[in-house]
């Protein structure tokens, strides 16, 4: 009976959509235990934090501000870019590229599944998360959101098998594919022909195809392209620049147009 | 009554904490060894009291494991109550086996566990691409020994009969 039962549910979360209720509904019952598994990690930090020296914290802070005036001295410049691109648009009459919106989220420190790469974060459907939302962290791409609950949110990373991202060399503009290979180092670029104008240590970013992710965020640089004469396709290898299995902070970021999806019905 | 309820709430925590182990983070080279944990003491209760622990607790069990993991509803279950089954059928024989014998049922229980997931797995087409995926049964095998006293004397310490 219990057997028939497993079945059942099986094909109907598999064909459609009506157990996400009962998923989140009951997901929210293990966000305690997630909470408590999580604790001595954050716990840890914390403490790390507030017993680090007066000097240490001084010397962090100098090098903090270095930094920081390093990185506004960059956006300057940017933001001149940034007006000119728009003035250019403008003249040839081309659509706006707004900014897109982030809010910062933070990891919980869990394994699920060594095979199926995701990550668990600390926010969920009461911060308007949607499904499919891009991830990122500060060096580069990191996943997109698979699951929500009200309070937290699992999130698949680039180099889940099952995760593929459509992608552009910024370089030759070059589009491509880039599919995980269950390894946290690697990505696999598809459909690259044999005699494409490839080096190693190309940036690659993405390129906004599949409409899930937002145009021109860097995902990886290249470590490795084969060209075998007697496949169709060139191998290429690329190395993830998001610290998957570092980055304790990322961001989640609504693109323009699922801003837009909001508010037109 | 006050006494049965007590022994829900033993083999509740032991589950809770099973559920723990198999979510504290480890580092990326060792996550494919993580014994399976929930299984383990799920085969345990059910050699040890095959009355109380049964297949309708290992399907709310595996159900659990599927909202936690984020597989399909029913692909853990399904595999759990299986196994919980099993156990309880076998209970007589798994429980007077010396414990390297009782090593080995253990790993034909988790093989088969895994082996039920892999097969759903399969069928959705999101089979894992590597033999590692096998290595909870091996590992689960080991450290029973182990898992089976800590159970034993928990069980003891509080009169869980």
């Amino acid at each position: 009976m219990l057997a028939t039962l497993s079945v059942g549910l099986m094909v109907a979360d598999h064909k459609q959509h009506y157990l996400d209720v009962v998923r989140s509904t009951l997901s929210i019952f293990l966000y305690p235990l997630e909470y408590a598994v999580d604790l001595p990690f954050s716990a840890g930090s914390w403490v790390g934090e507030n017993m680090s020296s007066r000097e240490t914290l001084l010397e962090n802070n100098a090098l903090l501000k270095t930094k920081n005036e390093f990185l506004q001295a960059q956006m300057q410049k940017y933001v001149s870019l940034e007006l000119e691109n728009l003035r250019l648009r403008e003249l040839l009459e081309a659509s706006k590229r707004v900014p897109d919106r982030v809010l910062a989220a933070e990891l919980f420190a869990l394994d699920f599944d060594p095979f199926s790469h995701k990550v668990l974060i600390n926010k969920g459907q009461r911060h308007e998360v949607y499904l499919g939302q891009p991830v990122i962290d500060a060096y580069g791409v990191f996943g997109q959101t698979v699951a929500i609950t009200p309070l937290t949110t699992s999130v698949m990373l680039i180099t889940d098998p099952n995760h593929a991202l459509p992608v552009q060399f910024n370089r030759t503009g070059l589009r491509s594919i880039a599919t995980g290979t269950g390894s946290l180092g690697s990505l696999d670029l598809q459909y690259i022909p044999n005699n494409a104008d490839i080096r190693e240590g190309d940036l690659v970013v993405t390129s906004g195809l599949g409409g899930i992710y937002p145009k021109g965020y860097p995902v990886a640089k290249i470590t490795r392209f084969e060209q075998d004469p007697t496949q169709p396709y060139a191998r290429v290898q690329a190395e993830p620049l998001a610290q998957l299995d570092r980055s304790r902070e990322v961001l989640l970021v609504w693109t323009q147009s699922s801003i837009d999806e909001d508010v037109a019905p | 009554m006050i006494h049965r309820q007590s022994h829900i709430g033993i083999i509740t925590l032991t589950f809770i904490a099973a559920f723990a182990l198999s979510l504290i983070p480890l580092p990326h080279w060792a996550g494919s060894f993580r014994p399976a944990f929930v299984l383990m003491v799920l085969v345990y209760w059910c050699i040890a009291l095959p009355n109380s622990v049964n297949i309708s607790v290992g399907w709310i069990v595996g159900f659990i494991t599927d909202i936690m993991v984020g597989t399909l509803l029913g692909q853990h279950a399904l595999a759990f109550a299986i196994v919980a089954f099993l156990a309880v059928k076998l209970h007589q024989q798994i429980r007077v086996y010396p414990l390297w014998q009782q090593a080995l049922s253990v790993f034909t229980l988790v093989a088969l566990a895994q082996l039920l997931v892999v097969w759903v797995l399969g069928i959705i087409g999101q089979s894992p691409n590597s033999w590692l995926y096998w290595m909870p049964s091996f590992t689960s095998a080991l450290i029973w020994p182990w898992t089976y006293m800590l159970m034993r004397d928990l069980q003891r310490k509080f009169g869980v009969t």
